[in-house]
């Protein structure tokens, strides 16, 4: 089993007009590492995300999926990948076991009916399967979003805010299920949160994000060790607060 | 080319109609409507002229195929506006599906629904109103392939359009095909229009069809040179179609419209 970085960004940058989104941001997901990405609100973080899904374009800079140049091989580098977003439900219109269906068929996944009975176990969505996605409540349509994103055992998982807008309880299912799953799958995992908690209690790096850089990036402890702050959360204030007052801080 | 990914836009398709047969009523219901109000308007037309003309072959014959070409453009954007309705296109284009493969996927589609109108208003105009394509005779077939490829250019080009300019813009998608009849002469020859009417419907594959029907019904047999101006405008239209839909994905993928559109309904 190789350790080489299933994703690895290298000064990616994009503008838009004047205005700098990311500004030469660089970073690397190893095998089995669950990453977190957080900053405040505009920090950058989406649009980090969009360039790694493939849907945005940086200005320049390059992103390597399991090696594959992305914006160079597109398919071959997206086939190695997937993603969950609470803002990006599946189709409400299709049943949740339609909705595996046709994502397998596009991510070319061997084998789908059975991949599909064992998702649906997975997730505990055997009973809705016939069920339309958006008639089931926000922490079942998360599952759903969550078996879609392991439907081809991806070796890099996009995770944008996956906990968002559920209750505690949920969210720490949730949590658990998708650190099982990457465990299993020795997958990387990019995750973005608000919720300093859940970065702590999941992610093995966390890279702080603000106006477009990276301001420090280490391990959660490390870091609030380091900075001599209580939490991570009261880090993230601090970072985030000085962030916008002077417009810089050092890691 | 990857035909599973093209086979899961279809399914996509034939789930959603398959889970609300709703959306079977307006493929059939507003083209059977054509054909009740224009097969008795023919009907009543022929009976005031004393049957000296066919009406039903002329007025009839030319709604049947502008109504098909109609479904074709709306089928595929039909199609394409689910994706839009689902704030779908994070999920579909953070996959490996290529554009190429989306677009055909969508144009298969549009195939398939339209075959679904041309049934309803064929069954109507044969067997109410007594319309007989054998008054065509089969060279007509390559003028309504024009047709058809009209329909999937125009379904391309609103897609395009609704990429480039937001959910939104879907409105400025359906009235497409009403504001292009008047220039291609479903109803009337070109030459009754005025000259810069005229211009612009040589300009457009559909007025060398109608203007074909005519001749075939006036008992004068094809023109195959206007086949040939109508084949080679619409190569040109569908290729621009795609270059266009091409340049407008780009477009989307520099400026970031895609993840905005998933985030964003048709308000």
């Amino acid at each position: 089993m190789t350790d080489a970085p299933v994703l690895t960004v290298s000064n990616l940058r994009k503008t838009f007009g004047d205005f700098v989104a990311v500004d030469g941001v660089s970073f690397e997901v190893r095998p089995g590492e669950i990453v977190g990405l957080v900053g405040p609100n505009g920090a950058g973080k989406t649009t980090t995300i969009s360039m790694v899904l493939g849907v945005l374009r940086p200005s320049t800079g390059e992103v390597r999926i399991n090696g594959v140049d992305l914006f160079k091989q597109r398919g071959k580098a997206l086939c190695h990948t997937n993603f969950g977003t609470a803002y990006a439900p599946l189709p409400g219109n299709l049943t949740v076991e339609q909705n595996l269906r046709v994502f397998g068929l596009i991510y070319g996944v061997k084998k789908l009916q059975a991949r599909i009975e064992q998702l649906l176990a997975d997730y505990d969505l055997l009973h809705h399967r016939k069920t339309k996605a958006g008639l089931l409540s926000s922490g079942e349509q998360t599952r759903v979003t969550l078996a879609k994103a392991m439907l081809n055992h991806p070796k890099l998982l996009l995770l944008d805010e996956p906990t968002a807008s559920i209750d505690p309880a949920t969210a720490r299912d949730i949590r658990t299920r998708i650190v099982a799953a990457a465990a299993a799958d020795r997958c990387g995992v990019l995750w973005t949160s608000h919720n300093m908690y859940e970065v702590s209690e999941v992610c093995d790096r966390v890279l702080f994000l603000s106006r477009g850089k990276i301001l420090m990036q280490g391990e959660p402890e490390a870091l609030v060790r380091e900075h001599g702050a209580a939490t991570l959360e009261d880090l993230f204030i601090e970072v985030a607060h000085e962030s916008l007052t002077d417009g810089s801080h050092a890691a | 080319m990857n035909p599973g990914r093209i086979f899961a836009v279809v399914v996509r398709q034939f789930y959603l109609l398959r889970g609300s047969p709703v959306r079977l009523l307006p493929m059939i219901a507003w083209v059977a409507i054509d054909m009740v109000l224009w097969g008795f308007l023919s009907r009543y037309l022929t009976e005031l002229t004393g049957a000296r003309f066919n009406f039903t072959a002329a007025l009839l014959g030319a709604v049947l195929l502008w109504d098909f070409l109609t479904r074709v453009m709306q089928g595929v954007t039909t199609a394409f506006f689910e994706d839009v309705w689902s704030r779908n296109f994070l999920n579909l284009f953070a996959t490996p599906l290529t554009v190429l493969e989306y677009l055909t996927g969508l144009v298969i589609t549009g195939v398939l629904t339209s075959l679904l109108g041309l049934i309803a208003m064929l069954t109507l105009a044969t067997t109410v109103f007594g319309l007989s394509f054998f008054v065509y005779g089969a060279a007509l077939l390559p003028f309504v392939f024009v047709l058809f490829l009209s329909g999937i250019t125009l379904g391309i080009l609103g897609t395009a359009i609704v990429l480039r300019f937001g959910p939104a813009s879907e409105w400025l998608i359906w009235p497409i095909p009403s504001v292009i009849s008047p220039f291609v002469g479903v109803f009337y020859p070109l030459a009754t229009l005025p000259l810069w009417m005229q211009a612009i419907g040589r300009a457009l594959p559909p007025s060398y069809v109608f203007d074909a029907m005519r001749h075939i019904l006036a008992g004068q047999g094809p023109d195959w040179g206007q086949l040939a101006m109508a084949a080679g405008l619409i190569v040109i239209y569908l290729v621009a179609a795609f270059l266009i839909f091409a340049g407008v994905y780009r477009y989307a993928m520099r400026t970031g419209l895609i993840a905005r559109y998933s985030a964003e309904t048709a308000g």
